[in-house]
C-alpha cells in the first residue's frame, strides 16, 4: 500500500510504514497505517456531511412536506395526498408564473449568449491593455442582485425614470414598464443581462483562446472573410463552451427570484406587479411559503419546479452530448 | 484560380489577423460605458435630492448631498450592523469553504482511497442540483433548532460548497508532485501535516480565486437571508431592500445606501480585477 497512487510499492523507498518492522507493529506504527487508510475519509467528510445535511435532506422533505397540508405555526398538518399538486395544477397563478419564468428567461439567455460571443470576439483581438478591457466588460459582476434591482427599478421608473425620460426626448411614448406583461419582462431580463453578459464573454473568450491560431490563419490563406472565419472555423470549436453556458445559465435563470422582488413598483411585495405580470416560480414559492404561510403548498411549487429545472437540464445535456458527439471532438 | 498578388496580399492579412480598429476601440468603449453608466447613476442620484428625477433632463453631474443622503441611511437602517453582519458572515463562510475545499480536494487529486472517483462524480452531479429549492425544510430545520434570526442560520448551509471541492480538485492534481507528498511521508509526516504544510502552500493561488468568488457570492446572497434573518439583524443586502420597500419614494436615500454598500465590492474589484478575469477563465477552461 502507498499514500499515492503513481509511485509502485516496490520503487517507493519506504514510507514510516516501510521501516523494518519489529515483530509486534509499533503503537506509532499502527496509528501512520490508520492515517493513511482512513483520512482521505475524514478529509472528504465535511462536503458530503453537509450537503447531505443542508442541500439533499431539505430537498427530499420538500417532497414529503408537499403532501401535507402544512401551515406556519399549526401543529398537527394533516396528511392530504397529491391535493397539493392537484390545486397546483388548477392555479392560474402558477401557471402565469412559470409563463413569466419562462418568458424572462428566453429573453435573457437568448440575446445574452448572442453578445456574450461577438463580445469575446472583440476581446479576442490584439488589443491594447487586454487586461483593462476584461475588468471593465465584467465590473457589472461586482453589483449585487439587490442593488441592481434597486437601480433599474429606478432608470424604469414609470413616472421620473431615466428610460422613460429619454423616450420622451426622442418623441417616443413613455412605457409603463411595471405595469405591462412584456415591458417588464424585458427590464428584468436587462437587468439580468447587464451583470451575466461580460461575465459570460470572458468565458467564451478563454475557450477561443484555447482555439489554435492556425486554423483561422488556414483559413484566411484559403480566402475566408472574417464573418466565413467566424463561422466556419470559431463557431462549431466554440459549441461545447456555448452549451455549458446554456446549461449554467437555465439552472439559475429559471430560480430567477431577487430581480422580480426589488422590480416591484410596489417595494416589499411578493406579487411580482399588481396582476401578477413578473411574478416568477420561485416569487411565487416564496410568497406562498412565507406571505400566506402555506408550506406545503410552497413545497409543492419547489418540487414542480425542481424536476422542471431537471428536466431542462438533462435535455441540454442531451443535446451537448449530441453536438459534441457529432463535432468530432 | 488565386493569383501571386492575391496570395501575397492574403499572407500579408495574416500578419494583421486579429489587429483591432476605431469601431473596435468604439465599441468596446460603449460596452465598458454601459457597464458603469447603473453604477454612476446610482451615485448621481445619492449625490442630489431626488428632485432631480422630476427634471426633464437630469443633471449628468454629482451634487453635493452625498454625505447628507449617507447620513439619513445610517439613521433609516441598522446599516453598520448590517454592514458587520455581511462582513462576518462572509468572512467566516470564505475562510472554512476554502479550507474544506482544499481538504477535499488534496484527498480526491492526491490520496487513494476506495470509492474516490463515485464520491468525485457525486460531487460533479451535486453541482447541477438546484438546492435552493429546499429552503422550506431548511427554514423549518432552523426554527426547530432556535437558530432562525441567528447569523449562524446563514453561515453553517454555506461552509462548503461542492464548486470549491470541484475546482481545487482540478487545480491539485496539476499543482501538487507526488514527489513532494512522498519526501514529507519519509520525513514522517502525518497526512493533516502534508496538507498543511506541502500541499496548501502549493494550491495558494487557486484558494485565493475561491476565496474571492465565495466572499462575493455569499456578500451578495439574498433569498435564503430573507428567509431566515429577522429585519433587526439583517445583512446588507437586507438593509437595502428594506431601505427601498420603506422609503421608496426618496430615491436619493435607497441609492445612497446602495452606492455605500457597492463601494467596497466595486474597490476589491477594481484592486484584484486581474486575478478575477484569470479565475474565470481558468474556470471555463478547467470545467
Amino acid at each position: 500500500m502507498t499514500v499515492v497512487e503513481k509511485t509502485a510499492p516496490e520503487t517507493a523507498p519506504g514510507g514510516a510504514h516501510r521501516t523494518p518492522a519489529p515483530a509486534r507493529p509499533s503503537f506509532r506504527h499502527r496509528l501512520s497505517r490508520w492515517d493513511v487508510k482512513y483520512s482521505p475519509y475524514l478529509y472528504v467528510a465535511p462536503f458530503f456531511l453537509l450537503f447531505g445535511l443542508v442541500g439533499l435532506f431539505p430537498l427530499l422533505y420538500t417532497a414529503y412536506v408537499s403532501l401535507y397540508d402544512w401551515k406556519i405555526g399549526a401543529d398537527d398538518p394533516g396528511f392530504i395526498g397529491f391535493d397539493n399538486y392537484v390545486e397546483l395544477l388548477h392555479d392560474a397563478q402558477f401557471w402565469k408564473s412559470l409563463a413569466n419564468t419562462l418568458s424572462i428567461f428566453v429573453l435573457s439567455s437568448g440575446p445574452q449568449i448572442v453578445i456574450a460571443v461577438l463580445l469575446a470576439a472583440l476581446l479576442n483581438m490584439k488589443l491594447r491593455g487586454p487586461t483593462g478591457w476584461r475588468v471593465g466588460v465584467l465590473l457589472p459582476y461586482a453589483a449585487s442582485l439587490v442593488a441592481i434591482g434597486i437601480i433599474f427599478a429606478n432608470l424604469f421608473g414609470p413616472k421620473y425614470g431615466l428610460v422613460n425620460g429619454l423616450f420622451e426626448l426622442l418623441g417616443l411614448d413613455r412605457v409603463d414598464w411595471q405595469a405591462d406583461r412584456l415591458s417588464s419582462h424585458v427590464a428584468i431580463a436587462l437587468m439580468v443581462n447587464w451583470r451575466w453578459t461580460g461575465y459570460n464573454a470572458l468565458i467564451v473568450l478563454a475557450a477561443m483562446q484555447a482555439i489554435p491560431k492556425e486554423l483561422n490563419e488556414a483559413a484566411l490563406v484559403d480566402g475566408a472573410g472574417a464573418v466565413r472565419r467566424f463561422f466556419s472555423v470559431t463557431l462549431p470549436l466554440l459549441r461545447p463552451t456555448l452549451v455549458f453556458v446554456v446549461i449554467t445559465s437555465t439552472i439559475g435563470g429559471l430560480q430567477i427570484f431577487t430581480e422580480p422582488k426589488l422590480f416591484d413598483a410596489m417595494p416589499g411585495s411578493n406579487n411580482g406587479g399588481s396582476t401578477n405580470q413578473f411574478q416568477t416560480v420561485t416569487l411565487y414559492m416564496f410568497q406562498s411559503a412565507f406571505e400566506n404561510f402555506n408550506l406545503g403548498y410552497a413545497s409543492a411549487i419547489a418540487w414542480v419546479l425542481f424536476l422542471l429545472i431537471l428536466v431542462i437540464a438533462l435535455a441540454n445535456f442531451l443535446i451537448t452530448r449530441r453536438l459534441t458527439g457529432n463535432g468530432g471532438k | 484560380m488565386v493569383t501571386l498578388p492575391q496570395l501575397l496580399g492574403r499572407a500579408r492579412s495574416v500578419s494583421k489577423l486579429g489587429r483591432p480598429n476605431a469601431v473596435v476601440y468604439g465599441v468596446l468603449i460603449a460596452f465598458v460605458l454601459g457597464s458603469l453608466f447603473p453604477f454612476y447613476w446610482s451615485f448621481l442620484v445619492a449625490s442630489r435630492d431626488s428632485g432631480m428625477l422630476t427634471d426633464q433632463v437630469p443633471p449628468l453631474l454629482p451634487g453635493g448631498n452625498f454625505f447628507a443622503n449617507a447620513a439619513r441611511v445610517f439613521d433609516a437602517v441598522a446599516f453598520w450592523k448590517a454592514l458587520g453582519n455581511s462582513l462576518i458572515v462572509a468572512s467566516t463562510v470564505t475562510l472554512t469553504t476554502v479550507l474544506f475545499s482544499s481538504l477535499a480536494g488534496f484527498a480526491f487529486a492526491k490520496l487513494r482511497f476506495r470509492g474516490r472517483n463515485g464520491l468525485f462524480v457525486f460531487i460533479i452531479v451535486t453541482l447541477a442540483v438546484p438546492t435552493q429549492l429546499g429552503i422550506i425544510p431548511l427554514f423549518m430545520a432552523m426554527s426547530e433548532l432556535g437558530w432562525a434570526g441567528g447569523l449562524q442560520s446563514v453561515i453553517v448551509p454555506n461552509l462548503v460548497t461542492a464548486f470549491g471541492v470541484f475546482w481545487m480538485r482540478q487545480y491539485t492534481v496539476d499543482a501538487l508532485p507526488y514527489e513532494l507528498i512522498e519526501a514529507a511521508r519519509m520525513d514522517g509526516c502525518s497526512m493533516i501535516r502534508i496538507f498543511w504544510s506541502v500541499c496548501l502552500p502549493a494550491v495558494r493561488p487557486a484558494a485565493a480565486i475561491l476565496a474571492m468568488f465565495t466572499f462575493m457570492t455569499s456578500w451578495n446572497d439574498f433569498l435564503w437571508p430573507l428567509v431566515v434573518l429577522d429585519a433587526g439583524n439583517p445583512t446588507i443586502q437586507l438593509a437595502l431592500e428594506k431601505l427601498q420597500s420603506g422609503y421608496y419614494v426618496d430615491y436619493s436615500l435607497v441609492l445612497a445606501g446602495t452606492t455605500l454598500a457597492t463601494i467596497p465590492i466595486l474597490i476589491v474589484f477594481l484592486l484584484l480585477g486581474r486575478q478575477i478575469v484569470a479565475g474565470i477563465m481558468q474556470g471555463a477552461v478547467k470545467g
